[in-house]
């Protein structure tokens, strides 16, 4: 249906709202095929970024550009994956996974949907309706629904924020994993995800974002990696000096 | 199980004092019967008001089931066009500020004495509730699934179809549960304006012969059916569209 190879995205310019400016100078560089981190404080706007980005509506305004390197318009090959699930409650498992097909009225191969279901863990409950899944389970079928889509961009908003450590911790492999291939721009106010995951780390702040070193492939890395420590303890450092 | 009990007991216990009420006061049987005339004259004239009612849920029913289709298309034309909601909103909220027994007397001016003019009423009466119902649900559907919906680039007719109206389900239930209570009122007054047959029609009928006990028990017959269609209605609605009703 698109093309699978994924682009880089370029975001310059200067963000601000009616009353304020949100970001005065950003630089992002969101290269292809890995994991891009936008590390900051609840509140700073992190969302608002990715919001323009995937070409929704915001209270923002953008002085500047989102280009990819392929030139092709970025809004509509991009899926988006929340906090919030986002699942449809009237609709099962199933139903969610496959909602964007439907949306667009496009056929679709039920074996690739059931192999999506089952690579996510979720076959036994896939008759289910949301309100009967446990909160690691309802992320579950996000990331199938986001692997249904199978755009190769995919923006991330702290989709790992409510689940507790166990849970946390499968997920982060399973997704991880299953967006091989694909650029993810990962937004998240945690060092140690950002940390594990990303080979492009971002710390944004009000007068200006910084790009920060991060670790070298492979990714993702441990939750017990020394290295992993080092960095998380040093983003922290920084996004308190940036705060204050 | 508990609930029902408790109604029975509720009416049982509003029928003992009425009937204690009447013996002690003694007032004469055409300012007030007692609950056994009004049961006996149930039963004595209920050929009577089973045929008179027959005509009302008639009414009803046909009024209803136009009124909600109605409403519902309103709804939809007011969700769909910015146009429409802009014309049509302003006129419909102040088309609520004439009472519909003002307009009664016109109706059966213009439809004649038949059953038209009830049906008209009764959707006249529903009209509103379920066209406002529907439409706020429509148009309360969260922010996050449009915006969900336009990244997965989903059409407005599909966005609409697969989760504006799933969404507003709940509040459309919510719209016909009260139209399933209106609906009997708009018929009635239809009836007491001008007609020849209906419960309505029976009541004007006993009060002006004085058989208060006819006019009662014909009260109490269209309480019994108005209650049954909203029972009904309520349960047929929660067993068809549970998944939507569910938290």
């Amino acid at each position: 249906m698109m093309s699978s190879t994924s682009p880089s995205i370029e975001l310059i310019g200067s963000v601000r709202s009616e009353s304020e400016v949100l970001f005065g100078d950003l630089r992002l560089a969101v290269r292809a095929n890995q994991w891009t981190c936008l590390l900051g404080t609840s509140g700073i706007g992190k969302s608002t970024i990715l919001r323009l980005i995937a070409g929704l509506p915001t209270h923002v305004k953008l002085d500047g550009s989102i280009k990819s390197n392929d030139h092709l318009p970025i809004s509509n090959r991009v899926s988006y994956m929340a906090q919030n699930d986002l699942l449809i409650p009237w609709a099962t498992v199933s139903a969610n996974v496959s909602l964007g097909n439907k949306l667009r009225g496009e056929k679709f191969s039920p074996e690739k949907k059931l192999k999506i279901i089952e690579k996510v863990g979720l076959m036994d409950h896939k008759k289910k309706y949301p309100f009967q899944l446990s909160g690691g389970q309802r992320q579950r079928a996000a990331l199938a629904r986001t692997l249904m889509e199978n755009t190769p961009i995919v923006l991330l908003d702290e989709p790992f924020g409510s689940l507790d450590s166990n849970t946390r911790e499968e997920m982060i492999d399973l997704t991880f994993e299953s967006l091989k291939g694909k650029t993810v721009l990962f937004v998240t106010h945690d060092p140690h995800e950002a940390a594990r995951l990303c080979e492009s780390i971002y710390i944004l702040g009000r007068q200006k974002t910084t790009s920060n070193r991060s670790l070298k492939p492979p990714f993702p890395k441990t939750y017990s990696d020394k290295l992993v420590f080092d960095l998380q303890y040093s983003l922290l450092e920084k996004i308190k000096s940036n705060r204050s | 199980m508990k609930a029902i009990i408790y109604i029975v007991c509720t009416f049982l216990s509003i029928f003992f004092f009425w009937e204690l009420a009447v013996r002690l006061a003694n007032p004469p049987p055409y300012i007030l019967p007692t609950p056994y005339s009004v049961l006996v004259a149930f039963k004595e004239n209920s050929l009577l008001i089973y045929e008179h009612s027959i005509v009302t849920i008639v009414e009803v029913l046909i009024g209803l089931t136009i009124g909600i289709i109605l409403g519902m298309i309103t709804a939809l034309t007011l969700e769909i066009f910015v146009t429409a909601r802009l014309i049509l909103r302003p006129l419909l909220i102040f088309s609520q500020s004439i009472p519909v027994f003002a307009v009664a007397p016109l109706l059966t001016l213009w439809l004649g004495y038949g059953i038209l003019s009830k049906v008209v009423m009764a959707i006249l009466i529903i009209y509103f509730p379920v066209t406002s119902a529907f439409h706020d649900g429509l148009s309360q559907t969260p922010k996050r699934y449009l915006d969900l919906a336009k990244t997965m680039r989903g059409t407005n007719r599909r966005n609409l179809l697969y989760l504006k109206i799933p969404h507003s389900i709940p509040s459309l239930c919510s719209g016909i549960k009260l139209a399933s209570v209106y609906a009997p009122i708009g018929a009635v007054i239809g009836e007491w304006v001008g007609s020849s047959q209906g419960l309505g029609y029976l009541m004007i009928l006993a009060n002006g012969r004085v058989k208060t006990d006819l006019m009662f028990a014909s009260l109490f017959t269209l309480g019994i059916l108005s209650i049954t269609l909203f029972g009904l209605i309520s349960y047929l609605l929660q067993i068809s569209l549970s998944k939507y009703l569910k938290a």
